[in-house]
């Protein structure tokens, strides 16, 4: 059973897809959102999990060392998540206003053309 | 006395200054109109001096600048550019005088950029006439088209958008979809696009691959009106009549055989056309268009459009000579690229004419109207007899050559084909001179019942155009030359 | 000082944003965002100056050295990259202060340079980083303040489209970075040319190909490749006219050298085009790109909408040289890059100028306005003819190309599409023209005048441009021409 020692990568494929349905599936921009997070998130949970080395141990610089985990992925993904955090902002923001302009923050409910009143 | 090379330049830049110049003195008419002519005989002028420099011998070169690799955007001095010169710098300034007079007698709007555009028209001609390539003439031709657009579709009404719309399309259409294709076509087979003695193509592209180039070029040189790429041309005839007059008797159609003549001199070199039999389809698709024309134009009713028609009948002429191929039939070519100029413009200025004094456009309408008019009608028909063949006009001289040229091709479709078209020709035209002259006038209606000649400065022109008919057939040595030397032959 | 070159033109405008938000007065603010993007503009002619007099310049950030460190990376390519964005970014400047006073609250406007600066920088940034993740943050940089820009567009439905560019948007960078993640795994490095020459030894397994995949498809999203286009039309119409014309000009363009960087650059033509039938698949969806863009243009009614399609034609026209894996075809690419961010930016700026006379965009609203504002819609034309791809303007020279490319290749049937297509530019420009020139106007629009100078004068700068490049070719082409036969002769 191989692929089941691939399971965070399963983990990521099903977070990415559930992200992406929820983004595609819904019209309600709060939850597309949300949504967006998740998908942003199963791409963070990739770079962690592969900066794990078999046996490693944490990668601080002690006596003896040999084995440890990469460093590096994990400095990456914390500017992936403020970068992350950053569109969420925006995303939020932007609904705000589209609620104050449109009354709705629904997707089917905002009129495709219309002249501005 | 002026250097050659910095002629070449100013026959392309004193029109292009006087464009910008004309719109920047639209707010003063007079002051306009007068810079109008003045940038008309000045044009002239430069004309003159080139074909000077040209007999003594100047060839010179002048590069502008190199768009891409190979390419350059260059002016060269060669005879039948020089005729070229010629004959539109002389029309033009007969047309700027013309212009002016019209405009003003038919209290036309916007003048001021309708001048401006007929000047940048001017330039793009200029700019054919003395490409040293065939890059930098498709070039300028394309300059040429958008610079008439506005010119066509110049009376802004729905009949204007959609001759307009006709015009572009059509000639974009064929100038990019096939024009352009057979360039870069050529391009990659020669490695140069250089206007060559003998041609570039000479063993590069044969059998069916030439006569497809053929057919890119024949058809994506919309401006020489073979059938089917005519259309436009009856579409361009809502506009103005100055523009019917220089740019669709001279400057845009005589651009457009003029490419295919050097394209097929300089590109694909005539005797290495003459060697392959997979490009002798040509002449029969011009000869179809001389008489298919020629037939549409008897049924015209109005004067601009059976004028138009002919035209396109005319143009193939010219086509069909120049792909008879042997040097008498390309000096034939030639000749009735200046030939068809003079007595067609003259044609339209009448129809103007007629158009400003009686507002009359239609052939039913023009019984008796000699006798109002008789200076007008008299040119009138002394260019018709020009176009048909008869002497002492020049397109005796023209057709002659033509004829001589299709005997010794020993094409004799061609032949029977010119003899054909003249009698077409006959009674397209003899009707009209006949009516005007001896039928009685028609129930006067609308305004001007009792209309004289139009303005002189309407008049005058077209007087002196029909008089070049006459002067050209006695004393034909300047365009003889030229078409001589371009088809390889010493005098 | 010109040690630093490299990195200069990002810092400066994020330094120049920062203290922009400081800034209480609009004025100062313009002032300000003005004076940085022509400081960047001279920084990116300097550089091209200098790249093309001494080849690649290599800039260690931070003085790490290049596998450890951030490396900055300059040749002939990205130094062209370069000088059109700034180049765009500094002209839309000149038009921005009339412009953005009429469309953005008085209160909002030194935020909205704030915002204009940081898109530049990321821009910038994507343009020179040598390194695929610090490509990752600059985009999406880049693409936060972009979001922001289009959101302040005069109507609602702006607000909208923000969205929904933000949600593919992040999808796009989301994918970005998860190929950036596979290929890192393979090989343990971020540095571009590094990754170049590391995957040069790796056999071609599953984990490549798939950040091959997660990166092709994320960066097309962020170029709007057809038929990943569908946020490109509703944020070019809305965003407030500045925007749209520097959006088109530039982002687009900065994605589409990001794909160039990474097909060419770190995988190898050679891997991309004979081992993966990318070339078919581009050559397929640029193609319907073009017409697709094309047609949908061609029954627009509203301008910026109708250019915003023409835009995404375009792009079909760049993806398509680079389909074909050619010297040509990619100097045909990275030529219209350079050409088609003159035209678009002068056609948005020319509708900007019609929008800030008389408040509308729409067809009807144009009729016989040709006369009313000559130097408008004679910039439009110009610009139009270019688009169209006629001589004596810079699209002939991108079309030449890329009719060459085809023909070179014998795909003669792809360059009668190419030649064809042209003809669709030629309908939609066609019917603008027509209606300004020769409709009878209304009667209301009888007082129009033409639009002021401080609008006119930078459009017409963008579209005395395409006349310039259509003649003298050395800059546009001739780099362009260097830098093909650069990413075709290997990496590095």
């Amino acid at each position: 059973m191989a692929w089941l020692g691939l399971y965070n990568y399963w983990l990521v494929i099903f977070l990415m897809m559930a992200g992406f349905y929820v983004v595609i599936a819904h019209g309600n921009m709060v939850k597309k959102l949300i949504g967006l997070n998740v998908f942003q998130t199963s791409v963070f949970i990739f770079y962690i999990t592969i900066a794990k080395a078999d046996g490693g141990a944490p990668p601080i610089l002690t006596e003896g060392l040999t084995r440890y985990a990469n460093p590096l992925p994990h400095v990456l993904i914390l500017t992936a998540i403020v970068v992350g955090i950053a569109t969420t902002a925006v995303g939020l923001a932007l609904v705000v206003r589209i609620w104050e302009r449109f009354g709705t923050v629904e997707d089917e409910q905002i009129p495709d053309s219309d002249d501005p009143e | 006395m002026i250097e050659p090379v910095a002629l070449l330049a100013l026959a392309v830049a004193v029109p292009l200054l006087a464009s910008g110049i004309i719109l920047g003195t639209d707010r003063w008419p007079r002051v306009r109109d007068t810079l109008v002519v003045s940038g008309a005989v000045a044009l002239l002028g430069v004309a003159w001096a080139l074909f000077l420099a040209f007999r003594d011998g100047a060839r010179p070169r002048l590069e502008l600048t190199e768009p891409l690799p190979g390419l350059a955007l260059a002016l060269e001095l060669e005879a039948l550019g020089v005729l070229l010169t010629l004959v539109a710098g002389t029309l033009y300034a007969v047309t700027a005088v013309y212009a002016v007079g019209y405009m003003r007698a038919n209290g036309e709007p916007r003048q001021g950029p309708f001048h401006a555009w007929f000047a940048l028209a001017l330039a793009a001609t200029m700019g054919i006439a003395l490409s040293a390539n065939l890059f930098a003439l498709f070039l300028f031709y394309e300059v040429l088209t958008l610079a008439t657009w506005p010119l066509v579709a110049h009376h802004g009404d729905e009949k204007a958008r959609k001759g307009g719309r006709t015009y572009l399309t059509v000639l974009l259409t064929s100038s990019v979809g096939l024009f352009l294709f057979a360039l870069i076509w050529t391009w990659q087979a020669a490695g140069t696009l250089a206007f060559t003695p003998g041609g570039i193509l000479a063993g590069q592209v044969e059998g069916l691959s030439l006569a497809l180039l053929l057919a890119l070029y024949l058809f994506g040189v919309g401006k020489a009106a073979v059938m089917p790429v005519h259309r436009w041309l009856p579409a361009a005839m809502v506009a103005p009549t100055p523009v019917s007059a220089l740019l669709h008797a001279v400057a845009v159609v005589k651009a457009g055989v003029f490419t295919l003549l050097k394209i097929v001199v300089y590109i694909f070199g005539a005797e290495w056309l003459l060697s392959q039999p997979s490009a002798s389809w040509g002449v029969y698709v011009a000869a179809f268009t001389v008489v298919a024309a020629s037939v549409v134009a008897l049924r015209q009713d109005d004067l601009k459009r059976r004028l138009a028609y002919s035209t396109v009948s005319q143009l193939g002429y010219v086509v069909m000579a120049a792909l008879v191929l042997v040097p008498i039939s390309l000096v034939g070519a030639a000749l009735h690229i200046a030939a068809h100029a003079v007595g067609k413009i003259t044609l339209f200025f009448a129809a103007g004419a007629i158009h400003t004094a009686a507002h009359k456009t239609r052939v039913s309408e023009l019984g008796g109207i000699g006798w109002r008019m008789p200076w007008t009608l008299g040119a009138f028909a002394v260019a018709s007899l020009s176009l048909v063949g008869v002497p002492p006009t020049v397109g005796f001289l023209s057709k002659w050559y033509m004829l001589l040229g299709a005997w010794e091709a020993a094409l004799w479709t061609v032949l029977a084909v010119l003899t054909v078209s003249t009698l077409l020709n006959t009674a397209y035209f003899l009707p009209i001179v006949h009516a005007a002259f001896f039928r009685k006038e028609g129930p006067v209606h609308g305004e001007a019942p009792h209309h004289g000649e139009a303005p002189a400065m309407v008049v005058a022109p077209l007087v002196l155009t029909a008089a070049l008919t006459v002067v050209l057939f006695l004393f034909p040595g300047l365009p003889l030359t030229l078409a001589r030397a371009m088809a390889g032959m010493t005098s | 000082m010109t040690a630093h070159l490299p990195i200069l033109p990002v810092i400066l405008p994020l330094i120049a944003a920062a203290l922009c938000l400081l800034l209480p007065w609009a004025r100062a603010a313009w002032l300000l965002a003005g004076a940085t993007t022509w400081a960047v503009f001279a920084l990116a002619a300097a550089l091209i100056h200098r790249v093309l007099d001494q080849g690649s310049l290599v800039y260690a950030l931070g003085g790490w050295p290049a596998p450890w460190g951030i490396e900055y990376r300059v040749d002939a390519l990205n130094a062209l990259v370069l000088l059109v964005v700034t180049g765009i970014g500094a002209v839309v400047m000149l038009y921005a202060r009339r412009s953005v006073e009429r469309e953005v609250p008085r209160s909002r406007i030194p935020l909205f340079y704030v915002a204009y600066l940081l898109a530049l920088a990321g821009l910038l940034g994507i343009t020179l980083t040598g390194d695929a993740f610090n490509l990752f943050v600059f985009l999406e940089i880049s693409s936060l303040a972009s979001y922001i820009l289009i959101a302040q567009g005069p109507d609602r439905r702006s607000l909208t489209a923000a969205f929904r560019y933000l949600v593919m948007g992040t999808i796009g960078a989301t994918f970005i970075l998860m190929g950036v993640g596979f290929l890192y795994m393979v090989t343990g490095t971020l540095n571009l040319y590094d990754l170049a020459a590391r995957l040069d030894g790796v056999e071609a397994n599953r984990t490549v190909r798939a950040g091959f995949a997660f990166l092709t498809v994320g960066l097309s999203l962020k170029l709007a490749l057809f038929p990943l286009h569908l946020w490109l039309p509703n944020a070019y119409a809305f965003a407030p006219n500045v925007v749209s014309a520097f959006l088109a000009a530039t982002a687009t363009k900065v994605a589409l050298y990001a794909l160039v960087r990474f097909l060419f650059t770190v995988f190898g033509a050679q891997d991309v085009f004979q081992n993966v039938p990318l070339g078919t698949v581009f050559l397929a969806l640029a193609l319907a790109a073009v017409f697709s863009g094309s047609f949908v243009a061609i029954f627009q009614d509203e301008l910026k909408r109708m250019l915003a399609y023409s835009s995404v034609a375009q792009i079909g026209y760049m993806v398509l040289g680079l389909s074909f894996a050619s010297v040509t075809g990619l100097t045909a690419t990275v030529v219209h890059l350079f050409n088609h961010a003159l035209m678009k930016g002068a056609l948005f700026l020319a509708v900007g100028c019609l929008a800030y006379r008389i408040g509308a965009t729409r067809m009807e609203a144009i009729a016989g306005l040709g006369h009313r504002m000559p130097w408008t819609f004679g910039a439009f034309a110009v610009a139009g003819v270019s688009l169209i791809g006629l001589p004596p303007t810079a699209g002939f020279i991108s079309k030449w190309y890329l009719v060459s490319g085809a023909l070179e290749l014998g795909w003669w049937p792809v360059a009668v599409l190419i030649l064809l297509a042209s003809l669709l530019a030629l309908v939609y420009i066609g019917r603008v023209l027509e209606a300004a020139y020769f409709r009878k106007p209304s009667v209301a629009e009888e007082l129009q005048a033409e639009a002021p100078v401080a609008l006119l004068a930078p459009t017409w700068l963008l579209a005395g441009a395409n006349l310039y490049f259509g003649l003298d070719t050395r800059l546009s082409a001739g780099v362009a021409g260097e830098a093909a036969r650069a990413l075709l002769g290997g990496p590095g």
